[in-house]
């Protein structure tokens, strides 16, 4: 059996990739799946400690999180959307209006 | 389910919920070309409501003798919780009143913006009475979800779907933060309720981890209260979106994040007080300076308040390094006197510079006082307020605020954050001086030649509005200047009577009190004598 350390480890990695990528990647849907990235890695830590402790709240977190993370999607996409519609692009370097 | 005290603990939240529901439904009924108003004032009764609500909530509490626990004590309805509940429908009353006129005559559909303010209110409303951590962060992302789409809700201007995309990533960025410090702090106790979560952290095995997951929330909480060095998002949010939407997101949500952050830090990390406070003295100092001297260089006035308010975070993070019987009411106080004045000044910036925002540097604002000096005075007296003189709210905010800190010994801090408040007052007193001096040009003759870029603004000038389109309806935005009114006396009232307030939060909140009750478990709804003498009040009240 896989210690639990290792899904944490993994968890751990995950969010870090997907800080890294939030900061580094310049496409608006890119820097959006990162933040999907971390949310799913929060999830997978949460299953773990759930299992660790035998504590059945951890997963029902996990469904609440998924919940959340698709009403954000919806939103997000269409904010995008009429980003997009405004400027035709979605390079984020070039949605600088305001700094002046 | 419809356990009475389980409907009276969420009953503002439900009254909310239902007219926020409403007005959406009776959003696509209503004629296209029809005014939206109605809505309009069906959401400031809804949000009246349920400030009363709360109101009646004291009474309740009161009535039975302690905090009122409902859905297996993930509901905590005590006096922190009302003082926050009334504080976020007041900001929501307003800033509705202040809307009526901004969005009328605009195509965009004004009645989804109405229902989302109420849908915001009924999130932040869930943040600050929640013990329980999974609906904090329920309640933080319906809070979050609508004041993004409130952010970018003039969908014709550039500038507002930049702000709101912005506010989109920015927010849940932090919001993934926010969330693996709840993960961790699950991993460190094995609960994710705040009153199990303070006597399971003295036994823990792990303390390395709850120290993450205490990093973790304060990075989250700080990103959505615009603390150094989160606060990146948070000038060109504030200058893209609409002037009302400012008001309403640098307040309310700010307001409710730093509720949850006192409870959790001082309701259920109060054994790691050595290790955040540190970690918040930075934060708290780091933003004060930046704020100041980046509102000094800004000529744009939203950008500048947004600068501001980056410092008032960090001023109001000062309260969270000292003593918790101070820290709590004085952090308590200064989101309420800042709620205020920060609302006050955007319904000025509102009123003033119109739907278009015709108004925007520092200098467009040159001999406002000439053309609408009532309006001037009241931003003058919000500045003020800002700066911290005495008789406004913002002297008392700043006071507690810089005591409390004292009492702790953090005499530097309040060192920083009074130099910085001797910085502030060089960018408000420009703002007021600018305000209260003639424009270049301008002779002493009556104002017929004075005509600034706001005057044709149809918001203001009602009768010059109607002479260059004699079809435009006439507007008069009563509804903004009695939400401007409102504002006045609030901060007014926090300023000379500041002794009321605080008593309503003065309080030992959920530190000492609280951790005795949480080393019981409790499982059941509502502690026995607590059910009793609520269901002899609910049979009183039937009769």
């Amino acid at each position: 059996m896989v210690p639990i350390a290792y899904y944490l480890i993994l968890a751990a990695i995950l969010f870090s990739i997907g800080i890294g990528a939030f900061l580094i990647k310049r496409n608006i849907i890119t820097v959006f799946m990162s933040i999907e990235l971390m949310l799913n890695a929060v999830n997978l830590t949460f299953v773990a400690f759930a299992h660790m402790r035998h504590a059945v709240q951890g997963q029902i977190f996990v469904f609440f999180v998924m919940v959340v993370a698709a009403a954000e999607a919806a939103v997000g996409l269409a904010i995008i959307i009429s980003v997009f519609r405004s400027r035709q692009t979605l390079d984020i370097d070039q949605i600088n209006l305001m700094k002046n | 389910m419809f356990d009475p005290p389980n409907v009276l603990a969420l009953l503002p939240e439900y009254i909310l919920t239902l007219v926020g529901v409403a007005v959406m439904m009776l959003e696509p009924v209503l004629p296209a070309g029809r005014s939206r108003k109605p809505l309009g004032w069906l959401a400031i009764l809804g949000a009246i409501a349920a400030c009363a609500a709360s109101f009646y909530q004291v009474s309740l509490i009161r009535a039975i003798g302690g905090p009122l626990f409902a859905f297996s004590n993930t509901v905590q309805v005590d006096r922190f919780s009302i003082f926050f509940q009334i504080l976020v429908t007041a900001v929501a009353v307003i800033t509705l009143l202040s809307s009526l006129d901004f969005f009328e005559g605009d195509a965009t559909n004004a009645g989804e913006y109405y229902a989302l303010v109420c849908f915001a209110a009924v999130g932040m409303l869930l943040m600050s009475v929640s013990p329980e951590l999974l609906v904090i962060f329920v309640g933080l992302e319906i809070s979050s979800i609508s004041t993004y789409i409130m952010a970018g809700f003039r969908k014709t201007s550039a500038a507002g779907g930049e702000s709101s995309i912005k506010y989109f990533l920015l927010g849940s960025f932090a919001t993934a933060f926010f969330l693996y410090g709840i993960a961790l702090t699950f991993g460190a106790t094995g609960s994710t309720n705040l009153r199990m979560v303070a006597p399971a952290l003295a036994g823990t095995s792990a303390p390395l981890l709850a120290i993450l997951a205490i990093a973790m929330i304060i990075i989250g909480i700080g990103f959505k209260v615009s603390a150094a060095p989160f606060h990146v998002w948070t000038p060109d949010v504030y200058q893209g979106a609409p002037p009302p939407v400012v008001g309403f997101m640098s307040t309310a949500p700010k307001a409710a994040a730093f509720a949850v952050l006192l409870r959790i830090l001082f309701g259920g990390y109060p054994l790691f007080e050595s290790k955040w406070s540190v970690l918040l003295w930075g934060i708290a100092a780091l933003s004060m300076t930046i704020g100041n001297l980046g509102a000094l260089l800004q000529r744009d006035v939203k950008r500048m308040l947004a600068y501001s308010s980056i410092a008032h975070a960090g001023y109001l993070l000062v309260a969270f390094t000292a003593l918790p019987q101070d820290g709590i009411p004085a952090a308590a106080f200064y989101t309420a006197a800042y709620a205020a004045m920060n609302v006050g000044a955007f319904v000025v910036i509102t009123l003033v510079s119109g739907n278009r925002e015709r108004m925007r540097t520092g200098e467009d604002f040159t001999g406002l006082a000439i053309q609408h000096p009532v309006l001037a005075a009241a931003f003058s007296f919000f500045l003020l307020s800002m700066i911290g003189i005495p008789f406004t709210g913002g002297f008392f905010g700043k006071f507690y605020v810089f005591t409390g800190a004292i009492h702790a010994g953090h005499i530097w801090l309040a060192v920083v954050g009074l130099l910085n408040s001797g910085i502030a007052c060089f960018y408000y007193l420009r703002l007021i001086a600018r305000m209260y001096s003639a424009p270049t040009g301008y002779s002493a003759a009556p104002a017929i030649d004075f005509d600034p870029a706001g005057s044709t603004n149809p918001l203001l000038d009602p009768v010059a509005a109607a002479a260059l389109a004699p079809d435009a309806r006439i507007i008069r935005p009563t509804a903004a200047y009695l939400a401007l009114a409102f504002c006045v006396i609030a901060t007014l009232l926090l300023g000379i009577l500041p002794g009321r307030v605080l008593r309503l939060v003065q309080f030992p909140a959920f530190t000492q009190e609280d951790r005795t009750i949480a080393a019981e478990p409790r499982m059941e709804c509502c502690p026995s004598p607590h059910r009793t003498a609520l269901a002899q009040l609910v049979s009183g009240l039937k009769r």
